[in-house]
């Protein structure tokens, strides 16, 4: 545990503390800021019924920040270390694989929440400027932040992943990237696929992520949604830390 | 013995007469040593099975690496003794760099066996790990952190507590000579200083063994002297193994040596062996003014000479390369043979072979097709 802490503070710090790390927090902001403009104007005068989250989520830039920004995120974690030998460093330190992939993880799991933070700045200007706080329940906000948390998991460990089979940053990105647009489409693949009693359709409905995600931005949280991203997570992690272990094999 | 260096002699003559050979390198190589040296009885040329007793902190047991088709590692046993400080030798290459890689249980061999302190790298990682400080080759380092940071990190790593990891970072700071840069990143740092943050990396827990890969590489002289020294100052509470392809560097530093050469290990003993041995076969250098044709007859019919080798110098000199037959001094016979034909003699000098030139010689590939 003590090793866990111990590569937990250095990923964080080399996310906090690098000038990588701030450009893809403003890189974060200014499309969460896009998406804010296109609700405003979008909403105008109106008076509206739905939720804000709901509306934000309703923009689609949310699926462009997760697309782009996780891969951004998780492509330094192994990649960079194997292309600067420092790798090889930490390898040959009694460390064990499973405390490697869970810091790594974690760290870019705390740095994608932390970037996904101005968000709630557009949700305070709404709530100021409409007086409603109806507008703003504690409740939906809780919602959508895990929707984006949960979601986020599911692509932070796929960039791990991705980090973890590849050289170098620039082919892990790539990776991460293919693999994210692969399980959007699923996804789409998934919503516009009637339901009906085939085993094949139910199965990949489960890969309704526009549901799951829409679900939670009006806060509702589903049971299901919560156990397939949990499920996702860890067999994406599950297969990195195998990644890992390959290296041993002979 | 002498009889054994006579037919030594004429078994190189053998092997440097017979143009391809269809041996690949590596045995071309240890041919070559063999009967470059006539392999001494008592002394374990290239491999030191049967001593695998368990008090080595090394042992290597047929150990081979295989990447795709290519072996870097070709199942090779050595054994390292507590407190040795061992060198590494060999070309670029030859397998030093996986050899450590494996040794240091980062890699996989693909088979064979190594034991660190008696527990197996393969199936005791663990164990081995918190026995060895490894610097790895080119000395990756965290550009962004201080150097104290970034030793506090790696102890802390190495599953030292806090207190402690405090302790002997101090301690490291000092033994290394960093403590004018400790609160400095690392990134800024000249390569010098940057080594031996590496080398106090490797230090920090206090490891019974220490494996260096090329750990002067890319230095100036005056760093690696300090790099040197502080090396050396390790014999006998550690067990180091550093690899190298420079060579004053094992002669001063390292109690023995192992000489890899295409992924086999061809000599292990102590550099003052190696030469003692390499002694026999030293070298006459004669510059003599003759007609050339009448001068290589000469040396033909001389007895004593093994292997001449004449070259023009300037005006009516010739330069002659001249090794004797068992080792003997040939300058007394060259001395007469220009009496007796009156031609003019300016240089007569003997080379005693170095440590660079048993390298080279056991090294160099191929040459025997050139001649």
């Amino acid at each position: 545990m003590r090793v866990f802490w111990t590569l937990l503070r250095r990923e964080l710090a080399s996310f906090f503390l690098s000038f990588q790390g701030y450009v893809i927090i403003a890189a974060m902001t200014l499309l969460v800021g896009l998406s804010f403009v296109v609700l405003v104007a979008g909403v105008g005068n109106d008076p509206f019924t739905e939720p804000v989250t709901e509306m934000f989520y309703s923009t689609f830039y949310f699926w462009l920040i997760l697309l782009l920004g996780t891969p951004v995120i998780t492509m330094r974690l192994f990649a960079h270390e194997k292309a600067t030998g420092t790798f090889e460093t930490l390898m040959t330190t009694p460390v064990g694989d499973l405390q490697v992939v869970a810091a790594k993880f974690t760290a870019a799991l705390s740095f994608y929440m932390v970037s996904w933070l101005p968000l709630m700045g557009c949700l305070l200007v709404v709530r100021h400027f409409t007086s409603q706080t109806a507008a703003l329940d504690p409740g939906t906000v809780g919602g959508v932040y895990l929707g984006i948390l949960l979601l986020g998991a599911v692509f932070i460990s796929l960039g791990c992943l991705a980090s973890a089979m590849s050289q170098t940053q620039v082919m892990s990105a790539i990776i991460s990237f293919v693999l994210g647009v692969s399980l959007f489409s699923l996804a789409f693949l998934a919503k516009s696929t009637p339901v009906n009693d085939h085993w094949q359709t139910q199965a990949i409905s489960t890969f309704n992520l526009f549901d799951q995600m829409h679900d939670f931005a009006r806060g509702a949280v589903d049971s299901r949604a919560v156990v397939f991203s949990l499920s996702t997570t860890f067999f994406f992690l599950f297969l990195n830390l195998r990644v890992l272990e390959s290296r041993r094999w002979k | 013995m002498e009889r054994d260096l006579c037919q030594a002699g004429r078994l190189r003559r053998r092997v440097v007469n017979l143009p391809g050979m269809g041996m690949n390198a590596a045995a071309r190589a240890r041919a070559r040593w063999e009967i470059l040296f006539a392999r001494p009885r008592g002394i374990c040329v290239y491999s030191l099975e049967g001593k695998m007793d368990g008090t080595h902190m090394i042992e290597v047991n047929h150990l081979t690496k295989r990447y795709g088709g290519r072996t870097a590692v070709n199942d090779i046993s050595f054994t390292v003794a507590r407190g040795e400080i061992v060198g590494l030798l060999g070309p670029n290459g030859a397998g030093k760099s996986t050899t450590m890689r494996m040794l240091s249980g980062f890699l996989p061999g693909t088979s064979g066996s190594v034991r660190i302190g008696g527990f197996d790298v393969a199936h005791e990682a663990d164990d081995v790990r918190r026995r060895i400080g490894y610097m790895p080759e080119n000395n990756p380092l965290h550009p962004e952190m201080r150097v104290r940071e970034y030793l506090k990190f790696r102890a802390r790593l190495k599953g030292l507590g806090w207190c402690e990891s405090r302790r002997r970072v101090q301690v490291v700071i000092e033994q290394c000579g960093l403590g004018d840069v400790c609160s400095r990143v690392i990134g800024q740092l000249s390569k010098g200083y940057k080594q031996r943050v590496g080398l106090a990396d490797a230090l920090v827990h206090e490891p019974e063994l220490i494996i260096l890969d090329e750990p002067t590489i890319g230095l100036d002289p005056q760093q690696i002297r300090s790099v040197r020294a502080l090396i050396k100052n390790l014999a006998g509470h550690h067990t180091v193994l550093i690899s190298t392809h420079i060579l004053p560097e094992v002669e001063m530093m390292c109690g023995r040596v192992l000489i890899m050469f295409g992924g086999k290990v061809l000599a292990s003993d102590t550099p003052e062996n190696l030469q003692r041995r390499m002694s026999g076969g030293s070298q006459v250098i004669a510059e003599i003014a003759a007609p050339e044709p009448d001068l290589r007859q000469a040396l033909d019919q001389l007895m004593e000479v093994e292997r001449w080798d004449v070259s023009p110098a300037d005006g009516a000199f010739f330069r002659c390369a001249l090794t004797g037959l068992n080792g003997s001094d040939l300058r007394p016979a060259i001395y007469q043979l220009a009496w007796r034909q009156g031609w003019m003699l300016r240089e007569l000098t003997r080379s005693r072979y170095s440590l660079e030139d048993i390298y080279v010689q056991v090294t160099q590939p191929g040459t025997e097709d050139l001649e």
